[in-house]
Formats: C-alpha cells, sequence, structure tokens
C-alpha cells in the first residue's frame, strides 16, 4: 500500500497515547533454570523498541512477564508508573501480535477484530464501526464476513494488528510477529507497521532474532543475549560503537582478530596483529583505560570499513582467497598470515584495485572504524 | 507399414500411461492394492454382518409372505413404546452425564504434559482395556443391599436401612456412564490438544478473563469433539446390552435386552427384527439429524 492511502486511512483511527514501560531488575527462573537474569529497561511512551536476540536468549519470557503470562520471579514491571507485576494479562490494556497470528478460526475478521471491544462491554453499534474503521486501517476492508482460514498468511497478520489496536492500547507488543511471512512479504510489513506505529504513537515492543527487522523498524535495540541485555541503542549506536565482542559479531557482519597493545595514542590504541602488521583502533568504551603493553585484545571491523590497496599503500598484507560476486558489491576473504582471515566487503562501482585469487593485497582502514575490546 | 510399426510401441505406451493413471488415486495410491487391503475386512462385513443383520430384518416383514403385523404389535402394545422411549431416554441422559463429567477430565488432561499426561492417559485407558462385565460387576458390589456405599452411609449414620441402589434406572445410568465415558473425553481432549496455545493467550491479551476465555475461544473449538464423543457415547448406549441387563432390574428393561430375550429365550426372531429394525432407523435419523445440526459449527471451527 502506498504511503498516501496510509494517510487517508489512517485519519480513521484517532492517534493513541503510548504508555512509558519500565522493566526494573527483572529476573525470571524456571526451576533451576534462570531464564531471564536480571534487565532494566526503560521505554519511552510512543518508542518502537525491538529485543532482539538468539533463540533461548530470554527476550520472548521477557515479553511474555510485560504482557502478563508470566510472572517475574523478582523485580517489577510498571506502565506508566503502575506496578503490573501481578496483574493478569486481561486488565493490563495490552495489544499483543502473536507469530502465528492467533487468530479466531471460528470468528468472522469482523467479530475477531471485534472481540476485544465485545470484551470492554462497547455497544453492538460501536463494535461494528470501530472494528470496520480498524480492518480498513489495514487495508481488509471488504472482506469482514470471511474467516481467518480463507486468509493468506499476510493478511492473517494484519487482521491480528487491526485486532490488536482497535481498543487503542498504549502498550503493544509484538512476538516475532513476521516469522512466519516469506523475505519480500516481511520487508514490507516491516515498513508498514514502522509507519503505522509513528503515525498512531502506541508504545512498542518488538521481539525478534532477525537483525535486519530491528534495524530497519526500531528507534531502539535492546540485544539480548544469556537472559542478559548486552547492549541498548538506536541502530546505528549498535552498528557503529557495538559495546562488546557480542553485540559486534550480532549485529551485522563483523572481522574478529586477536591483537596485542604495544602502545597508546590519543584516541586510539596501537596494536600488533599475530602476523606482526602493527594498526591502531578505538577502544570500544572511551573510559577504558588503556591495558597494559602486551595485553591481549580483540580488534573488530566491518568488511566494508576495509579498504584495498596498491602495494606499499596499505598496512596489512595479505592474500586473496576466495572472490564472490554479490551484485552490488564484491566480497574477498583474503589471509592475513598466521593472524586469520578477513573478510573484505568491496562495492562494484567503487575504485581500486581488483586483484583475483592468489594475488598479494595490501589493506587499511581508519583507526576510526576499529574498535578494540 | 513401417511407419505404423514404429507408431503402435509409441500408442501403446501412452495407453500404458493412461492406465497407470487410472491406478492410482489422488494421493498416488494404486487402486487395485487398496481394494485388496479392504477386501478381507469387507468380506468378514458382509459375512458377519450386512447378512445376519439384513436377513433378521427381512425376517420381520416376511415370514414366509409379507406382513406388517410384527410392527403392528409394536405399535399396539404401550409397554413395547415405553421400552424405547425409556431406551432414548436412559442413552441422552448417559449422554448428557458423560459430557458434563468428561469435558471437565479432558480440560485438565488436555493441560498436562511428561509423566502426568502418561499416567493420566493410563487412567482413562485402562477402563476401556477392562471388560466391560467386570466393571459392571463392581457397580454390583458397590451398590447391592450390602454393599460398599450402603456400609459407608450406614456406618455414617446417614442411613438406618440399606437403600435400593442396585436394580433401577439410576444404578443404569451411573454404570453406563462409567463404562461409557472414555469414549466422551478421548474425542474431546484430542480437539482441546489440537487447539494452539496462542489462542486462550490472545483472548486474555484482548480483555477476557478466565470464563470468557472458555465461553467464547476454547469451548467453540472444542465443539467438533463434543460433537464426536456425544453421538458415540449416544450410539453405544442406545444399543448397551450388558450393563443394563447386570445392574438393571426388570422394570428398567432396555431395547437391547428386550431383543436379547425375544431371540435367546422367546425364539421370536421376526418381532426381534421388528424391534432391531426400530432401534436402527430411529437411530440414524437421530444422527443424521444430529450431524446437520453440528456440522455447521465443524464447519466454522476449521
Amino acid at each position: 500500500m502506498s504511503l498516501a492511502s496510509l494517510r487517508d486511512r489512517l485519519s480513521i483511527i484517532e492517534p493513541i497515547r503510548g504508555g512509558a514501560v519500565s522493566i526494573d531488575a527483572v529476573v525470571k527462573h524456571y526451576g533451576s533454570q534462570t531464564a531471564v537474569a536480571g534487565v532494566n529497561l526503560e521505554i519511552e511512551p510512543g518508542e518502537f523498541v525491538a529485543l532482539l536476540g538468539p533463540s533461548g536468549s530470554g527476550k520472548t519470557t521477557l515479553l511474555m512477564m510485560i504482557a502478563g503470562f508470566e510472572q517475574a520471579s523478582e523485580g517489577a514491571v510498571r506502565i506508566d508508573g503502575a506496578d503490573v507485576s501481578w496483574m493478569p494479562p486481561h486488565r493490563r490494556n495490552i495489544g499483543m501480535v502473536f507469530q502465528k497470528y492467533a487468530l479466531f478460526p471460528h470468528m468472522t475478521l469482523i467479530e475477531n477484530v471485534a472481540f476485544p471491544l465485545r470484551m470492554r462491554g462497547h455497544t453492538a453499534t460501536e463494535r461494528k464501526r470501530d472494528a470496520a474503521a480498524a480492518l480498513r486501517l489495514v487495508g481488509l476492508d471488504g472482506m469482514e464476513r470471511r474467516l481467518p482460514g480463507q486468509l493468506s498468511g499476510g493478511q492473517q497478520q494484519r487482521v491480528a494488528l487491526a485486532r490488536a489496536i482497535v481498543y487503542r492500547p498504549p502498550v503493544l507488543l509484538m512476538d516475532e510477529p513476521l516469522g512466519a511471512l516469506d523475505k519480500k512479504l516481511r520487508e514490507r510489513m516491516q515498513i508498514e507497521i514502522k509507519r503505522l506505529q509513528a503515525s498512531l504513537g502506541a508504545t512498542v515492543i518488538f521481539v525478534t532474532h532477525d537483525q535486519d527487522e530491528a534495524l530497519t523498524m526500531a528507534d531502539r535495540i535492546a540485544v539480548m543475549n544469556h537472559g542478559k541485555i548486552e547492549q541498548v541503542g538506536t541502530p546505528i549506536d549498535l552498528y557503529e560503537r557495538p559495546a562488546n565482542v557480542f553485540v559486534a559479531s550480532f549485529i551485522g557482519e563483523t572481522n574478529l582478530l586477536e591483537a596485542i597493545i604495544v602502545g597508546a595514542e590519543e584516541s586510539a590504541w596501537v596494536l600488533r596483529l599475530v602476523n606482526g602488521s602493527v594498526v591502531r583502533a578505538t577502544p570500544a568504551a572511551a573510559s577504558t583505560p588503556v591495558p597494559a603493553n602486551g595485553k591481549t585484545v580483540k580488534m573488530a571491523i566491518r568488511p566494508e570499513r576495509i579498504v584495498l590497496r596498491e602495494p606499499g599503500e596499505g598496512l596489512v598484507r595479505g592474500t586473496v582467497g576466495e572472490v564472490i560476486y554479490a551484485g552490488s558489491s564484491l566480497i574477498y576473504f583474503i589471509q592475513i598470515g598466521d593472524a586469520g582471515s578477513l573478510t573484505v566487503r568491496v562495492p562494484v562501482q567503487s575504485i581500486g584495485p581488483r586483484p583475483s585469487r592468489g594475488d598479494t593485497v595490501f589493506l587499511s582502514w581508519d583507526a576510526v572504524n576499529a574498535l578494540a575490546y | 507399414m513401417e511407419a505404423i510399426a514404429s507408431a503402435a510401441p509409441a500408442k501403446d505406451a501412452s495407453i500404458g500411461r493412461r492406465v497407470a493413471l487410472l491406478m492410482r488415486n489422488s494421493k498416488g495410491f494404486p487402486i487395485p492394492l487398496a481394494v485388496a487391503m479392504v477386501a478381507p475386512l469387507l468380506i468378514g462385513l458382509a459375512v458377519a454382518f450386512v447378512q445376519p443383520v439384513g436377513q433378521l430384518l427381512a425376517t420381520s416383514l416376511w415370514h414366509p409372505d409379507f406382513t406388517l403385523v410384527e410392527y403392528q404389535r409394536i405399535g399396539a402394545t404401550p409397554l413395547y413404546f415405553r421400552i424405547i422411549a425409556r431406551t432414548f431416554l436412559l442413552a441422552t441422559t448417559v449422554t448428557v452425564a458423560a459430557l458434563l463429567l468428561g469435558y471437565p477430565v479432558a480440560l485438565f488432561l488436555a493441560r498436562l504434559s511428561g509423566w502426568r499426561l502418561t499416567v493420566a492417559t493410563a487412567c482413562i485407558m485402562l477402563p476401556l482395556w477392562t471388560s466391560v462385565l467386570v466393571r459392571s460387576y463392581s457397580w454390583i458390589v458397590i451398590l447391592q443391599r450390602n454393599g460398599l456405599l450402603n456400609t459407608f452411609l450406614q456406618w455414617l449414620g446417614v442411613i438406618n436401612a440399606p437403600l435400593p441402589l442396585l436394580y433401577n434406572e439410576l444404578a443404569v445410568v451411573v454404570a453406563m456412564t462409567h463404562v461409557l465415558l472414555p469414549y466422551m473425553i478421548l474425542p474431546i481432549w484430542a480437539a482441546l490438544r489440537a487447539m494452539p496455545r496462542d489462542l486462550p493467550l490472545a483472548a486474555e491479551s484482548l480483555g477476557a478473563n478466565g470464563p470468557r476465555v472458555f465461553w467464547h475461544v476454547v469451548l467453540p473449538l472444542s465443539m467438533p469433539g463434543v460433537a464426536s464423543g456425544t453421538l458415540m457415547v449416544f450410539i453405544l448406549a442406545l444399543g448397551f446390552y450388558v450393563t443394563p441387563a447386570l445392574v438393571g432390574g426388570p422394570r428398567t428393561l432396555m431395547l437391547a435386552t428386550l431383543i436379547g430375550q425375544q431371540t435367546i429365550e422367546l425364539l421370536n426372531w421376526p418381532f426381534a427384527g421388528a424391534l432391531a429394525a426400530v432401534l436402527l432407523v430411529t437411530t440414524l435419523v437421530l444422527v443424521a439429524a444430529f450431524n446437520r445440526f453440528l456440522g455447521l459449527d465443524k464447519k466454522a471451527a476449521s
């Protein structure tokens, strides 16, 4: 759907006042297992926050505790300042979109969307008007009398979305809502949901294991691993300044090399790679004191931030292994002595050398683009 | 000549392909093989079921000339009408009791997992593997004049003299409900297990409390299970022989028992055939009506 038609349809529903969600030292144990190991997160009204992490990282458990389907073992969940930790889900007034849509198969689309209004005691006239408006908002007008089984996956997820916003909840939770859709449709729905959220103003907490989805949609991303938040930040923060090695390798592609500290400059550390090359990298956290010379650190650099040079211009000498043509870019796997292999991504349109397999190349990068941990 | 000779094998091949296609149904399973596999069952059914039942029904109409006298006898005797009515009333009561008792059990089972599920499944299945005779006799042990229940109630001091618990309609209903309960629980349980776990959660998140989640989501989606359970228990109860014969008294004569008497004791086969025909036709009509009524719900749930 085009942006113009979305704007037209958005006038159907008044903006929602987003709720503030505060997760305060939340811990969740299942027997001896710890699913969530102490999470703090403040979410502003109207913010779109993604909980991103591998499976088993505790992101879904955290969402279930916000929804009220699970109770925190320790800590509290607050919505607009009120502690809702022990409030049952049906009284929290939260919208929820499930991965498998969770539409009621025995109800028509309009009955599905009107269900929350019915639970809230709205009159039949109100229900019909508001549910029809919500269906129109997601572009499914004219299908009111159909059953969910007659719809495609994408359409079903739109109905689920309409059902979750029709009662204008201040907080909307989404549990991998696009996980069951194919790639093309998923990308379109990402943009659509993002626009819808931006126009409606509801706070959205969105669980995903797909980093592209998180980067595309979220105002802020909380990267989770082993029940903890590794880093919270804007997509740019996470990509440009990953706080640790986990985030650096989880968000986007990254090259990780071992190196030894041999000195420090004003804003960069001087490192020696295993093959003997001396390079410069920026400490990931500016406040970190410079480790003693000889200490081993990790250096992270993105494939597209490495530049191929003519001999003599570069810092690091390597041998070209595989070369992969990926449409918009060329991907080189370059062996740099004993220090390991680096992936280098070069835009097809860029100037510079085009080495082939077995050639010797020289690499360089800006110290600001290499991060040391 | 050469042209014809070379064309013939090609034609053969295409015929062969067509035959091969005809041999397969939509699932790619050869039809002759399928027929061969069901044939023993079909022959067995024909010999042991269709033929005798057909003959019994035929006997009721031709002995040896066509006559409706047996059916007129059923219509003219209030006793037989009362037995038929009682049979349907008892079957309905048993079905309702099994539904009311079985649904909560199925609901409870659907929430279990792991070893608890194994134990609970065994508890449901074990009675099914026990002889109906044994289960009916156990009710005699419990309900008879000096049985467990009477002794217990007298020990409690609730009653002074033993209650006549056995050989009445209540005893028949209790025992039959017990015997037929698994047939109600299993299909409902299957329907509940097939329901995605997300659905009740979604309903809750949308503002429905426990009872409303049940009423608006869980119950409607379990209706196919309720329908098959109800139908199965009702049909089984209609033709039930052993339990009513054992725990029921002379005043709780049911249709199956009456048919048994006519064939085994009185050797009045034509009249037994007429009774069987009445039972069969009434059952078929009820089942058809029931299917029509619940078929609509089933369609909506799928």
